[in-house]
């Protein structure tokens, strides 16, 4: 936490996007997070990457439930809209919010304790329905803002800072997507924002529900030795299996790549993503060998980051609800309601 | 990349950009704050530790610290750091009991200073306290050499010249005006220990084209002023037209039209690029209405009657390649300008009639005395040269600087210690964290853009030749102007043992200075940092590899704002905010005496 707030200076060669914005303008109010947070990480790679795919800030929404993670929305795109739900809820909320309007890109900000306990049930049911939007949980297996007690995500022999080590099973949120059925699937590390950035972006862009769990160390509470959420033990035992490149529309891949370790993948709007896989034995397009190579990695300890799993081909929750194109926010009373007629047939259909 | 050394060398001298770029390295940050907490005696004595002169300096120093500034980096202008400098001086309180003093017990030793101006003066206020007789040979009836009569009173009352020049004199200088130097050898035959030549560049340059020998109309500009000085000038025909474009071509306008001028012009050879003067002269002569004339090259003065009625130029054409150099030059055509007085202000050389080649004082093929560029000694030992004198035209901080050195070297001189065997300069650093989120500057960013000086309505300015133009900052001008300065001088110091490489501190960064990358040759990592590192004369500061993956840590101290805000995210400590304070020793430091006492007993 700091005192000042980040001086409005910038580097006078500062890029800018396509809007003429620079990515400064993406930024929010100063973080009252601990010093050193994962999460302020994972706030300023959200910034570069809404940023580089030159999003209008309005045509964002950021909705967050409780917790130190969702407590970040706020730090970042002051000039989007905003919503910080209830413990638990943004999964609701969100899908309340692009119910109405379609035409926004949403992102979720959760945490382990927000996603795998209160909201459970909200998080599993969103991705049944296959929202579209990107869903982050910045995972760092504590409670902080209570003082660091476990959460649902802490690994089996993880020492918290005092008292005695977990004892029960983790709740891996990607095996937990990966076995409900979403449609993109990525693990990645506070620390490494080149891996990062390009998955958020591919999560923006996926036409569905896309998770992106992010290992993002708590300092004061979970930085410790004997810890298995800290800088230096995903750092020790961090796995690169698919790494990704968001290739903008219009721009042809232009890198040559071998058959069987980099695979172009297109998104609906005409972008790609261009997989480096590089376990070659790995294939992000398949549910079941995914499922078991990720059990056999986390056996074996490792932490195995990229974007694990993805499929552009299932409909999302409008199309499967078969909405009309314009966001119902846009359609008139008239239009929405149905006539005094219509209703009568609609009722008599049911008796 | 090694790892940056920054023990016992000059690196965190250089990151002040002010403080590097001013040759007698006044510590500008510290005395910045000082004056932004009201403490102006302070402020003032910091400035004259270094810099002897702070009201003169404050007025017309020739700021090389200025274009140095971050902040002309940052955004466009650089702190008004010499305003600054005057606002110190001029509400100071009387300073009188600080000021060094000689010993009641003198040394022993005489020396003998040619010139009462500001390199002569400044040996004798660091010779004076440490019990030297110093006596100063004077040619003119009153003391400041050129500051006098070169600079005119408008932009140099003499009230702050003599104040300042009297600190010095009052500790008891022999002071002897109206007395040039005629011989050297007779000089030296008097018999003192040590003997500096201060004597300035006293000659003006002519312009040796058809016409000049016929009319008394045709003035050098030095000689000039000097008269105008002196009043025994006070006035010039209507129309007069400047020959160059240098800081006394500025004074020579302006003076001109103080003498009654009403149509003024400065001739330039070329382009406004290639100007000499510096751009506040330039601004300040134009807010006066004078016109500047580019690309005309003077061809003969023209003469009707015997009375001068104008000039002939050449006009000129020239090919500028993308570097700014003049690849070629072309005569387009001849332009008549009329005019009454012609004042040549083209430059100006030491000359030295009163020194005889035959006594062991060697020139080079120019006429200017071979001078060793740390001791200052000629080649005759015990004859020393400063300012101008040296090394021809430069200007007030430089010759303050010479001074300093000279001193340093006349003491140790006279103690029979070897010339070369002098202190190096050192940095002393302590951290600037007074609490979690408390420094102790002020570390805000302030957006202010800098704060222009307020100047004497132009219809007042002209009815005296005196009435100084330049009123100096306000206190609302002053409270805004220190908070511009980047606090250069408080350094980011990184400790890569302790970073865990969170990105705390690059996220951050508000100028994008900081990068966790691989390591590479320098050239390589320029390219690869969060922004390109393209200003090749700032350094880059690169850690230790980190413990976590073996990245390194890079700054690029280019722009950085010095803001804290890297230290105050760091969860560890790894980076720190410091306060860095330039050991740089003068003569009382150096003194043979003290360095005794400094060193441990050999018992």
């Amino acid at each position: 936490m700091s005192y000042i707030a980040k001086p409005k200076v910038t580097h006078p060669k500062l890029p800018r996007n396509k809007l003429g914005l620079t990515e400064r303008d993406y930024e929010g109010s100063v973080s009252t997070l601990c010093a050193g947070c994962g999460h302020d990480s994972i706030t300023a790679a959200i910034v570069q990457a809404v940023f580089e795919l030159n999003i209008e800030p309005h045509m964002l929404a950021k909705i967050s439930g409780i917790g130190c993670s969702s407590k970040t929305p706020t730090y970042f795109v002051s000039e989007s809209h905003g919503f910080n739900s209830v413990h638990g809820r943004m999964p609701s909320v969100t899908t309340g919010a692009n119910a109405a309007n379609r035409d926004l890109m949403y992102i979720g900000v959760s945490g382990d304790g927000d996603s795998l306990s209160i909201g459970a049930g909200q998080f599993v049911h969103a991705i049944r329905r296959n929202l579209n939007m990107c869903y982050i949980i910045e995972n760092n297996g504590v409670y902080g803002l209570t003082k660091g007690q476990f959460s649902a995500s802490a690994d089996i022999g993880s020492k918290p800072k005092k008292g005695l080590p977990n004892q029960q099973e983790p709740i891996d949120a990607v095996s937990t997507a990966l076995s409900l059925g979403a449609t993109y699937i990525a693990r990645s590390f506070s620390g490494d924002k080149d891996q990062v950035v390009p998955l958020i972006k591919g999560a923006m862009l996926h036409k569905g529900f896309a998770l992106v769990d992010i290992i993002s160390p708590c300092v004061t509470f979970n930085d410790h030795e004997g810890s298995t959420k800290s800088y230096a033990h995903t750092r020790q035992f961090y796995h690169h299996v698919v790494d990704m490149d968001y290739i903008p529309p219009a721009k042809e891949i232009k890198a040559a790549y071998d058959e069987g370790s980099s695979m172009p993948i297109e998104l609906h709007d005409g972008s790609k993503i261009l997989l480096r896989k590089v376990d070659t034995e790995y294939d992000p397009t398949s549910r079941a060998k995914a499922f078991k190579y990720l059990r056999e990695r986390f056996n074996a300890g490792e932490i195995v980051t990229g974007l694990l799993y993805i499929d552009e081909g299932r409909p999302e929750m409008h199309e499967l609800m078969g909405n009309v194109d314009t966001p119902l926010s846009q359609l008139s009373l008239e239009s929405l309601r149905p006539a005094k007629g219509e209703l009568e047939r609609i009722l008599r259909g049911y008796r | 990349m090694d790892p940056t050394k920054t023990e016992g060398t000059e690196y965190f001298h250089q990151v002040v950009d002010c403080q590097w770029g001013c040759p007698a390295h006044t510590d500008v940050p510290e005395y910045i704050r000082l004056i932004a907490q009201g403490r102006f005696t302070d402020a003032y004595m910091l400035n004259r530790k270094s810099n002897v002169f702070p009201g003169i300096l404050g007025r017309v120093c020739d700021r090389p610290c200025e274009p140095a500034c971050r902040r002309g980096r940052v955004e466009e202008k650089p702190v008004a750091i010499c305003r600054l400098k005057r606002v110190a001086a001029d509400h100071r309180d009387d300073v009188k009991g600080l000021l060094p003093t000689a010993p009641k017990k003198k040394n022993g030793k005489k020396i003998a200073l040619v010139g009462a101006g500001c390199a002569s003066l400044t040996v004798a206020n660091d010779l004076m306290p440490l019990g030297y007789d110093c006596v100063i040979y004077e040619a003119l009836n009153k003391t400041g050499g050129l500051m006098r009569t070169n600079i005119p009173a408008f932009r140099l009352p003499a009230e702050v010249l003599d104040e300042e020049m009297n600190y010095i004199l009052d500790m008891g200088v022999d002071l002897r005006l109206n007395s040039p130097v005629e011989s050297m050898k007779g000089l030296l035959d008097e018999g003192y220990d040590a003997v500096f030549i201060g004597s300035g560049a006293p000659k003006g340059k002519d312009l040796d084209i058809p016409g000049r020998k016929d009319t008394d109309h045709i003035h050098i500009g030095i000689d000039w002023l000097e008269s105008v000085a002196f009043d025994h000038i006070d006035s010039i025909g209507k129309k007069v037209l400047i020959i160059g474009v240098g800081n006394t071509a500025m004074d020579c306008c302006r003076t001109s039209l103080r003498l009654g001028a009403k149509n003024v012009k400065v001739m330039a050879r070329k382009p406004r690029d290639f100007f000499k003067a510096s751009d506040w002269e330039l601004e300040d002569a134009e807010e006066e209405k004078v016109e500047i004339v580019v690309n005309h090259s003077p061809k003969e003065f023209v003469l009707k009657n015997g009375k001068l009625v104008g000039m002939n130029f050449e006009k000129m054409e020239y090919e500028i390649d993308d570097s700014g150099k003049i690849t070629e030059t072309r005569i387009t055509g001849e332009e008549f300008f009329p005019c009454d007085d012609v004042v040549l202000a083209i430059g100006q050389d030491n000359a030295f009639p009163w020194v005889e080649r035959d006594i062991g004082i060697e020139f080079d093929k120019w006429d200017v005395p071979i001078v060793d560029t740390t001791t200052f000694e000629s080649t005759m030992s015990g004859v020393f040269f400063g300012g101008d004198a040296a090394f021809g035209p430069k200007n007030i901080i430089w010759a303050v600087e010479h001074g300093h050195q000279a001193a340093i070297s006349i003491d140790k001189y006279c103690n029979k210690q070897p010339l070369e065997d002098r202190l190096p300069r050192g940095v002393n650093l302590h951290s600037a964290k007074m609490g979690i989120h408390e420094w102790s500057y002020s570390n805000n960013y302030d957006p202010a853009e800098r704060r222009l000086m307020p100047h004497v309505e132009l219809q007042k300015r002209f009815k005296e030749l005196d009435i100084e133009v330049e009123l100096g900052f306000t206190v609302e001008q002053t409270i805004q102007e220190v908070e511009r300065c980047l606090n250069c001088d408080i350094q980011t110091i990184f400790a890569p043992k302790l970073c865990i490489e969170c990105d705390a501190c690059i996220d951050v960064c508000p100028v994008d200075c900081l990068t966790m990358t691989k390591n590479g040759e320098e050239s390589d990592l320029r390219n690869r940092l969060s922004a390109p590192a393209e200003n090749l004369e700032q350094p880059l500061y690169v850690s230790a590899d980190l413990p976590q993956t073996g990245r390194v840590m890079v700054k690029d101290e280019d722009l950085c704002v010095h803001c804290g805000l890297c230290a105050e995210r760091c969860p560890t400590g790894a980076w720190d905010m410091q306060k860095s304070e330039l050991l740089v020793p003068f003569a009382k430091d150096e003194a043979t005496e003290t360095r005794k006492k400094a060193q441990p007993s050999a018992a």
